[in-house]
């Protein structure tokens, strides 16, 4: 192995599966590490967010470990960053949970809950399914999904989902029994995503290859 | 969109994967990674291992299997069998599962639902209901792999789960479970119309009819299944068990139950397809 590969840090603030997200980086050939240090994040060519769970624990741990900050001024200087399920929730401004309060406020927008009923139909939640990713206004060949057809299933497992306030950083859409909401975003140097693409088998597997491809990270 | 999952649910005993019939007596089938890479490659929309015997020795023992299957399969992997504690959990999900799957420990300590949902998150927490339908018409929930007694009613109990905070049930019908005669609806219907979170199906699945069936009731999303898939593998597979320990005798006549009609989850999908059941193929 070339020790001069980029390094890239899959943010530990004891929440989710990490193990996967690290067997797909290894997978596509990326040099991985998990860390919870910020000094190690500060270092990094680029960051993973990943992350399943509750909002409010979430950034209570991201604070406690100076993470919040480390990750904050990371990104905007402009380090590539790939938030993934509530790790892309992080990374917009507030939630709608009760008491949950602030996120990392790098991009614009609020998080929201499933509702229980949608047209006088009852809606199960978490939306635990391989369910669809549908193009919005932007193009995907220069992002991650640029290997996908419209239409591809990915896998999703959530309660709560993202409303960006400017829909022009939307990448996909996805469809819900009947709700509609954004399920990916691309905004300069931050790609995230509500699907989690390591358990979205070989379509999932091309997600990552691609962020690292773009980002020069191989 | 709405679409349905198609789980296959490896039972494992040791370094094998068995089956039984209402959850007991184990018959050998083969190596579990071997099943578990096929059905990934066919379109498995995520896989469950049960450890069957951890309950009874408190203890899970799949950590191995585990780590080793998260390598190189990119589907969501639900582990469970002898998970008592926050931290039997945290040391499932540290060598790879996606979500833990919870039944005797969580009916000797509910608490242990709530405790873990806010821990882990809601979707990480699966509860198994192991339902068995008393002469009189009530459906009870037992524990053990359908051993244990507990009086508790099957869909009281369904509502406390979901209320504490668990994402997800998986209801058995052990009655009909490795018996190939079809889900049991009227169970399943019931609980999953009493509550707000996803239901998965369990027990007894013979033939992709079934399954069809269980997808035309409006609030199911999701079906685990074992004996048809697996027979369907031995059968047009080489399966070889460690030969350590177990009942091989069935895996060595290589054949299946004549109360099932084996089939490939691409099969199964594409005749849900057929009824206009959206799933992923």
């Amino acid at each position: 192995m070339d020790n001069n590969f980029k390094k890239v840090i899959i943010i530990d603030y004891q929440l989710g599966n990490l193990y996967s997200v690290k067997q797909a980086c290894d997978t596509v050939g990326m040099n991985a590490k998990i860390s919870s240090d910020p000094e190690e994040l500060l270092n990094a060519d680029a960051l993973i967010l990943p992350g399943v769970g509750a909002f409010i624990e979430a950034m209570s741990n991201l604070k406690k470990n100076g993470l919040d900050t480390a990750i904050q001024s990371k990104v905007r200087a402009g380090t590539p960053i790939f938030g993934i399920c509530l790790g892309q929730q992080l990374l917009f401004s507030e939630s709608e949970e009760f008491g949950a309060g602030q996120g990392l406020d790098l991009i614009p927008g609020v998080i929201k809950r499933f509702p229980e009923t949608f047209e006088e139909r009852k809606i199960k939640v978490p939306h635990i399914a391989w369910n669809t990713i549908f193009k919005f206004k932007q193009d995907w060949g220069n992002s991650p999904l640029r290997d996908l057809g419209n239409n591809e299933f990915m896998y999703f497992i959530h309660s709560y989902f993202v409303k960006p306030s400017d829909d022009s950083c939307v990448l996909t859409f996805t469809n819900y029994d009947g709700i509609e909401f954004c399920s990916s975003v691309l905004v300069n140097n931050i790609f995230s995503t509500q699907f989690h693409p390591e358990k979205s088998a070989d379509k999932g597997i091309s997600i990552y290859k691609n962020w690292a491809l773009i980002n020069k990270l191989l | 969109m709405k679409t349905v999952r198609i789980i296959p649910r490896l039972d494992i005993k040791g370094p094998n994967l068995v089956k039984g019939i209402h959850l007991e007596g184990l018959r050998v089938l083969g190596k579990p990674s071997d099943f578990a890479k096929y059905y990934y490659e066919q379109g498995a929309d995520e896989l469950m291992f049960m450890d069957v015997v951890a309950s009874l020795y408190e203890r899970n023992n799949l950590h191995e299997i585990i780590s080793e299957t998260a390598k190189s399969i990119f589907i969501p992997i639900t582990v469970g069998g002898g998970l008592r504690s926050i931290s039997d959990i945290k040391e499932v999900l540290r060598v790879g599962a996606d979500k833990v799957c919870l039944n005797t420990a969580v009916i000797k300590n509910p608490q242990l639902i709530k405790d873990a949902s806010r821990m882990f998150g809601s979707s990480t927490i699966v509860v198994a209901i192991e339902a068995i339908k008393e002469s009189n018409g009530r459906y009870l929930a037992y524990t053990d792999n359908g051993r244990e007694y507990t009086g508790i009613d099957v869909f009281d109990w369904a509502e406390k789960v979901a209320e504490l905070g668990a994402g997800e049930i998986v209801i058995t019908s052990v009655d009909n479970e490795g018996t190939g005669q079809g889900f049991d609806l009227e169970l399943i219907s019931r609980v999953t119309n009493l509550i707000g979170i996803p239901v998965i199906a369990h027990g007894g699945a013979g033939k992709q009819e079934h399954v069809v069936d269980v997808f035309k009731e409006d609030n199911i999303s999701s079906a685990m299944i074992s004996s048809l898939f697996h027979y369907h593998y031995i059968v047009s597979n080489e399966s070889k068990a460690s030969a350590l320990e177990g009942n091989v005798e069935f895996l060595n006549q290589k054949r299946s139950f004549h109360t099932f009609e084996p089939c490939s989850i691409g099969d199964l999908k594409r005749r849900l397809i057929s009824n206009n059941i959206d799933c992923r193929l």
